[in-house]
């Protein structure tokens, strides 16, 4: 048993899991959703026991690194900090149709991942510092909340689209205001964790190239994120938006954190190592 | 009208203007939109890197852009620097214009009350309970004094009103932001004005004084020496880089003063300078150690050979001298890697240009001539690349960045909680209301509020 096999197996725990709350809000059955919750819970461990595991082995291998290097391994622990969040939001809202806005993402970010190299490399003189798992995981906090966000977004557009309350897919979903409020409490998390993961990254490159800010492709893209996210934050505490120009506003955000995460590796960078494996 | 009037009408429009919330979201969309053209044009290449790239008449648009917009070097131009003045006004400015009224709000002597207030909320748990008021009041003072900061009871004609509060200095938390956010600018400018950026590239066993500074053909003269005494570079199996390292030494006065040696994300500082690890290459050898293999006679003489001084061949076969070194040589279309160039004089004073790579020692054999010339082997030289750089700004951008860390956490996720609890008496038994407020997270308070009422009720049987 290899960290990659339980990866790989966790990738179809998450879709399972996927699958079981989108049929649990669809057919508005609550078997199915106790069993998603489940299912997500048994997904996380596998993911958790991958994660420990590879770290374990790239000691195997003597060339010990936390497992954060990579593409695929940064997308191994997205999947994971999606899942984290998204089970403590499920226990305190106790609403299981979110579950169907969001672990698909987790579904996504694993099965992505798998198209990837999953050889374990050793890390390049510039990667080999302490910060990197600082800035590492503030990051993907920040980026886990923030596809929550968007997620949460979704549903409230969908909700708003159906004006007459008519539709019974729709029942289930938590009060208009309430899914508002979780999205901008996701916002401000991933606020707060994208500034830490910028500011780490900022001390990181000051200690290994000399600057702490040199306007690199990923750093401006993450800062255009933090733009955007400033934005929602004045708009909705000093003007007082709420519902659909939040959630737009939100899932232009997140775009943003996609191109960050994935489109800057087209533009030339220091982070190319965040590349598609070698 | 006076004239002062005017004028101060004027600064009061000036004001109201960068008082703005959408003044605020203008600013920072723009910041977003336009930081996107760096990031698809390479910023600060050579006109012939443009040129290669976009090709002939798209680089002339461009350059004409970049004549106006400075779009080759945006995040220094005019504008982008004019779009980060304005958001430090409008920041500075707001916040001053808030800070009055928050001011008052968060020094007070004694924070004002007033159940009325707490009375019309809509969210209030009321409940009642067997036990008089008096008897309540020395249960539940205990308790909310421990969660809440200050706590005051006030009598009231048949019962008691209890006030508390806390956190009543997290309205502060985001000025803490915005100072933050003041303070990494305030850095920035430190560390472009006082500071500089540059590189330089020592050989191994040498000691330079002066670095080239980037972005200009300027040099700049250091106030000490820094000697690289050897550069060493290791692989993985797999081939890809290890570790590049460098042994530093400074050396002031003549006198060497520190040793280090530093690799990628380790560096040496001295006297507020700076030095990263950032590159490396290979030098020409001073001395290589030549073989001649005589065709005739099949015999193989090793000798020493240093760089542009003729050696003799063995056997009076001519001279020989080596005249260059590449570390990526070039032959018929392909890299061969590492090879030196020479001369070979023969006796009948016919010179030849002969190529010797590294790689392929017998390549001179191609050549079928009378005596047959390789590199036998030669001591590989390097040179360190080294960013050097010193920036006084960086502990004010640090600092902004400590408090942007903790602004935002108290912002986002602590608010100023007020509570009252009012017990009124009616005849044997007491009616109490518990109703709360905070200026952020209005739902998280309803849910303090609901527990906190559940655990008073629960105090008594």
């Amino acid at each position: 048993m290899n960290s990659s096999i339980i990866l790989s197996v966790t990738t179809f725990v998450y879709g399972l899991a996927a699958f079981l709350y989108i049929v649990s809000w669809v057919f508005k059955k609550e078997a199915p959703g106790k069993l998603a919750l489940w299912t997500a819970v048994l997904g996380l461990a596998g993911n958790t026991a991958g994660i420990i595991l590879r770290w374990i082995e790239s000691y195997q291998l003597g060339i010990g690194h936390a497992p954060l290097s990579n593409l695929y391994e940064s997308l191994v622990f997205f999947a994971w900090t999606i899942l984290i969040i998204y089970l403590f939001v499920e226990q305190k809202y106790k609403n299981r149709t979110i579950g169907a806005f969001v672990t698909p993402l987790a579904f996504f970010a694993m099965a992505y991942a798998s198209l990837h190299n999953n050889s374990i490399q050793p890390l390049i003189p510039a990667l080999k510092s302490n910060w990197l798992i600082a800035h590492v995981i503030t990051c993907f906090i920040g980026y886990a909340a923030f596809a929550i966000a968007f997620g949460t977004s979704w549903m409230y557009l969908i909700k708003k689209r159906d004006t007459k309350g008519k539709s019974l897919l729709l029942k289930r979903f938590p009060e208009e205001n309430i899914i508002d409020e979780l999205t901008y409490q996701m916002i401000m998390l991933g606020f707060l964790f994208l500034s830490i993961g910028i500011i780490t990254g900022a001390v990181w490159a000051n200690s290994a190239w000399g600057r702490y800010w040199g306007w690199d492709p990923k750093e401006t893209w993450s800062l255009i994120t933090w733009f955007i996210y400033a934005t929602v934050l004045h708009a909705k505490m000093m003007r007082g938006w709420h519902g659909k120009k939040i959630a737009y506003l939100s899932m232009a955000g997140f775009a943003a954190v996609l191109f960050t995460y994935f489109g800057v590796n087209w533009l030339p960078g220091l982070h190319s190592y965040g590349a598609m494996g070698q | 009208m006076t004239k002062k009037t005017n004028s101060s009408d004027t600064i009061n429009r000036v004001w109201k203007f960068f008082t703005s919330v959408k003044l605020t979201v203008v600013l920072l969309l723009s910041l977003a939109v336009t930081s996107i053209i760096g990031t698809v044009i390479p910023q600060s290449g050579t006109a012939s890197e443009y040129f290669h790239k976009y090709g002939e008449l798209r680089y002339k648009i461009l350059s004409f852009l970049d004549s106006i917009f400075d779009i080759f070097d945006m995040y220094h131009s005019w504008w982008f620097q004019l779009l980060l003045l304005l958001l430090t006004i409008n920041i500075i400015i707001c916040s001053i214009d808030r800070m009055k009224t928050i001011w008052k709000i968060i020094f007070v002597k004694i924070p004002p009350f007033n159940v009325s207030t707490f009375r019309r909320l809509e969210y209030k748990k009321e409940f009642s309970e067997s036990s008089m008021p008096d008897e309540l009041e020395q249960i539940y003072k205990p308790v909310i004094s421990k969660s809440y900061g200050y706590s005051r009871i006030e009598q009231t004609n048949n019962g008691f009103c209890l006030f508390a509060e806390k956190w009543r200095w997290t309205r502060f938390g985001v000025y803490i932001v915005h100072l933050s956010i003041i303070l990494m600018l305030l850095g920035g400018l430190i560390g472009s004005i006082f500071g500089f950026e540059g590189f330089v590239n020592i050989p191994e066993g040498e000691s330079v004084k002066k670095i080239n500074l980037r972005n200009t053909a300027e040099m700049h003269l250091l106030d000490f020496e820094i000697k690289c005494e050897d550069f060493s570079l290791s692989f993985y199996d797999s081939g890809a880089p290890k570790e590049y390292r460098s042994s530093l030494v400074i050396i002031e006065n003549g006198k060497p003063v520190l040793k280090k040696d530093i690799i990628v994300n380790d560096p040496l500082r001295y006297k507020g300078i700076n030095m990263f690890q950032s590159s490396y290459g290979t030098l020409p050898p001073k001395e290589v150690t030549l073989s001649f293999t005589i065709r005739e006679t099949g015999m193989e003489y090793k000798k020493k050979a240093a760089i542009n001084k003729p050696v003799d061949i063995p056997e009076g076969l001519g001279t020989f001298i080596i005249k260059d070194y590449s570390n990526s040589a070039g032959f018929k279309g392909h890299n061969i890697g590492e090879a030196f160039m020479g001369t070979l004089t023969q006796q009948t004073g016919k010179q030849v240009n002969i190529l010797l790579p590294m790689r392929f020692p017998s390549f001179d054999k191609m050549r079928k001539g009378d005596v047959v010339i390789a590199v036998a082997s030669h001591n590989h030289r390097y040179y360190t690349g080294l960013q050097v750089t010193k920036d006084p700004g960086v502990w004010v951008v640090y600092s902004g960045f400590i408090l942007m860390i903790i602004g935002c956490f108290v912002t986002f996720f602590m608010s100023h909680q007020r509570l009252c609890i009012e017990v009124t008496g009616k005849g044997n038994h007491s009616m109490v209301m518990v109703a709360g407020t905070s200026n952020k997270n209005k739902m998280g308070m309803q849910r303090k509020i609901e527990i906190l009422s559940e655990k008073l009720n629960r105090l008594l049987p």
